[in-house]
C-alpha cells in the first residue's frame, strides 16, 4: 500500500526532471557555444569580427560581414517571393478551394514539408543552378539560394497561414456577407485583418528557418566569401558557413565558426521570441471575439 | 458601377490565388517527377543490397547508409521517448500555472528554432568532443535526440490533453493515486496521439543533415557499435552530389528518401485521423 504513494511521488519528480531538460539544453547550449566561440571575440574584437569584409582564416582574418549579407539577402528574397505565394495557397486552402482540391493540395503541402533539405538542394544543384547559368554567372549564386529557399519556407506559411484564417470566427465572414461584401472583399477586408498576427508568425517562422538553414544553402550557393553585387554572384550564409569549414578547422579558426553560431543563434531567438508574441496576440483577439 | 469593379477585382484575385496553388503544386510536381525520372532506374535490388564504395567514386549502392540510418534511429528514440514523453506528462499533467512552467514552455519553444548546424556545433563540443564518444552513431544520436525533443513534447502534450476529462476523474474516483492515473488509463489512451508524435520525429530525423554531418563522422562502412562513425541516407546524398559525379546515385537516394517520408507522412496522417475519432466519437 506504501509503495504506491512513494510511485507516485517519485515519479513526479520524474516527470518534472525530463520536463526541465529541455531548458537544461537550451542553457546548454548557449554556455558551450559562448564559451568556444570567446577566443574569436576576444582576439577579433566584436566589430571587426561582425563588419570585417575578410574572412581568410589562413590569415588570421575573420570578418562575416559578406556571410551576413549572403544570410540577409538570400533570406529576404525568398520571403519576396513566398509570402504572396504561400498567402494566396493559404487562402486558397482555407476559403476558395472546393473540398476536392482541398484533399489532393493539402498531403501536397505537407509533402513539401517533409522532403528533406538535401533533396531541396539536388534538385537545385541539377536543375536551377544550370538554369542559372543560362541568364549569367557561374549558375551558383544568391538567385539559386532564392529559388531553393522559397520552396523550402513556402509550406511553412501556408500550413500556419492556413490555421489562422479558419480560426476566424465564422460570424466575422457572415456578417461581411450579409452586408452585401463580395468573396474577396470579405477575404480581403475581414478574414485576412483578423488573422494577420497568425499570418506574420507564419512569416516570421519562414525567416527563422531560412536563416538557420545549412546544407541546401552550400549546394547551390556557390559559398564565395565576398559580398555579392547582382543575384548571380554567388554568395556564403552564416550557417552555410559553419557547415562548410567545421570538419577541417582548428583553434581560432574553430572559434570563430562557433561565434558565428552565437551570431546566428541571437538572430533566431530574436526572431522566433517576435513569432511567439504574435501568435500569443493573436490568439487572445480571438478569445475576445 | 461600384459593384462591377468589385466584381472585377474579385475575379483578378481568384486567379491570383488559383496561380499561388497552381505554383506550390507544380514546385512539388518538379521536385518529386524530375528525383523519380533520374533516380528510379537506379534503384534495383542490388543498389539496396550493395555497400557505397566511399571516397570519392560515388560507386555501390546504400546497404550500409541504411543499416546506420536505421541504428541511428533506434539510438535516438531510445533516448529521445522517455525524455520526451516523461516532459509531456509533466506539462499536460502536473505543471501549475507558474513562472517555472512558464520558462520551460519557453525553453522548448526557443529550442524548436534552433537550427540544425548549432545543434550540431554543440554535439560536437560536447558529445564528440569533451565526453570522447568521438564521430559516432552515439554522438549523433544524443545530438538528434536534442534537436527532436520540442517535436515530440509539442505532440505528446496535445495527445495527452486530448483524453476526455471524464477519463482522469473515473479513474481517481477509484481511488487510483495521480501516476496510477496517468500510467494506467491517460498514457494507453493517448498512445496512438504519441505514436504519431513518434512517427513525426522518425520522418524528421531522415531529412535531418546539418547536425549529423558535424557529429557523426560520415564513415560509408558498416556501423558495428555505438561508437563507430557512419552516414545516413541524407548525409549520402549530400556526399554524393558534391564531392562525386555520381548525381544519378544522389538522385535514386533521394528517391528512397522521399518515398520514407511519403509513408511516415500517410502513417501520421492515418494516425492521427482515428486517435481524433476515438477522442470525440463516445469514449
Amino acid at each position: 500500500m506504501r509503495s504506491r504513494y512513494l510511485t507516485d511521488r517519485s515519479s513526479r519528480v520524474l516527470v518534472l526532471v525530463c520536463a526541465s531538460i529541455s531548458f537544461v539544453i537550451l542553457l546548454a547550449i548557449a554556455v558551450f557555444t559562448l564559451k568556444e566561440s570567446l577566443p574569436a571575440f576576444q582576439q577579433v574584437g566584436l566589430l571587426d569580427f561582425l563588419f570585417g569584409t575578410e574572412w581568410r582564416p589562413s590569415d588570421g582574418k575573420f570578418g562575416i560581414l559578406p556571410m551576413i549579407v549572403g544570410s540577409i539577402l538570400v533570406t529576404v528574397g525568398a520571403l519576396l517571393f513566398a509570402i504572396p505565394l504561400g498567402v494566396g495557397c493559404a487562402i486558397l486552402l482555407a476559403e476558395v478551394a472546393p473540398h476536392r482540391v482541398r484533399q489532393f493540395l493539402r498531403p501536397a503541402v505537407e509533402l513539401l514539408v517533409g522532403i528533406p533539405s538535401v533533396v531541396y538542394g539536388l534538385v537545385g544543384l541539377v536543375l536551377i543552378v544550370p538554369l542559372v547559368r543560362q541568364i549569367g554567372g557561374p549558375g551558383f549564386s544568391v538567385a539559386a539560394g532564392v529559388i531553393v529557399l522559397t520552396a523550402m519556407v513556402l509550406p511553412t506559411i501556408v500550413s500556419i497561414s492556413e490555421d489562422s484564417i479558419r480560426a476566424v470566427p465564422k460570424s466575422h465572414k457572415e456578417g461581411a456577407l450579409a452586408l452585401g461584401a463580395t468573396h474577396w472583399q470579405t477575404i480581403w477586408r475581414v478574414l485576412l485583418p483578423a488573422s494577420r498576427s497568425g499570418i506574420a508568425a507564419s512569416i516570421i517562422l519562414a525567416m527563422g528557418r531560412a536563416i538557420g538553414e545549412a546544407m541546401a544553402m552550400i549546394m547551390v550557393m556557390g559559398n564565395a566569401v565576398r559580398i555579392p553585387t547582382s543575384p548571380l554572384d554567388p554568395a556564403r550564409t552564416l550557417a552555410g558557413g559553419i557547415a562548410v569549414e567545421v570538419n577541417y578547422a582548428a583553434g581560432l579558426h574553430q572559434s570563430a565558426l562557433f561565434a558565428i553560431a552565437i551570431v546566428l543563434f541571437l538572430m533566431i531567438i530574436v526572431i522566433n521570441s517576435i513569432a511567439l508574441i504574435m501568435l500569443k496576440r493573436g490568439s487572445h483577439a480571438q478569445d475576445v471575439c | 458601377m461600384l459593384r462591377t469593379s468589385a466584381r472585377s477585382t474579385q475575379k483578378v484575385a481568384l486567379v491570383f490565388i488559383w496561380g499561388t496553388g497552381a505554383v506550390a503544386l507544380s514546385i512539388l510536381l518538379v521536385i518529386i517527377g524530375y528525383l523519380f525520372v533520374r533516380g528510379l532506374p537506379e534503384i534495383g535490388w542490388s543498389f539496396l543490397t550493395t555497400p557505397p564504395q566511399g571516397g570519392l567514386s560515388g560507386e555501390g549502392g546504400i546497404s550500409t547508409v541504411i543499416v546506420a540510418t536505421l541504428y541511428l534511429i533506434a539510438v535516438t528514440l531510445a533516448i529521445l521517448i522517455p525524455l520526451g514523453v516523461g516532459a509531456a506528462i509533466y506539462l499536460a499533467e502536473y505543471a501549475p500555472a507558474n513562472r517555472f512552467t512558464a520558462l520551460i514552455r519557453y525553453g522548448t519553444e526557443v529550442l524548436a528554432g534552433v537550427p540544425s548546424i548549432v545543434f550540431g556545433l554543440f554535439g560536437f563540443v560536447l558529445f564528440v568532443t569533451a565526453l570522447h564518444f568521438r564521430f559516432s552513431i552515439l554522438s549523433g544520436a544524443l545530438t538528434l535526440a536534442c534537436l527532436l525533443l520540442p517535436t515530440l513534447i509539442r505532440t505528446a502534450e496535445e495527445a495527452l490533453r486530448a483524453v476526455p476529462r471524464s477519463h482522469r476523474e473515473a479513474a481517481l474516483a477509484l481511488g487510483a493515486t495521480k501516476w496510477q492515473t496517468v500510467w494506467r488509463v491517460i498514457l494507453p489512451a493517448a498512445l496512438p496521439g504519441i505514436i504519431t508524435g513518434i512517427i513525426l520525429c522518425i520522418g524528421r530525423a531522415v531529412g535531418e543533415t546539418a547536425c549529423l554531418y558535424v557529429t557523426m563522422g560520415g564513415s560509408a562502412g558498416m556501423p558495428d557499435s555505438l561508437l563507430s562513425s557512419g552516414r545516413t541516407l541524407s548525409m549520402h546524398l549530400f556526399y554524393l552530389a558534391m564531392d562525386t559525379n555520381a548525381i544519378e546515385k544522389a538522385m535514386a537516394t533521394g528517391v528512397v528518401l522521399v518515398i520514407v517520408i511519403v509513408i511516415s507522412n500517410a502513417m501520421t496522417n492515418w494516425l492521427s485521423q482515428r486517435f481524433r475519432a476515438r477522442m470525440t466519437g463516445g469514449a
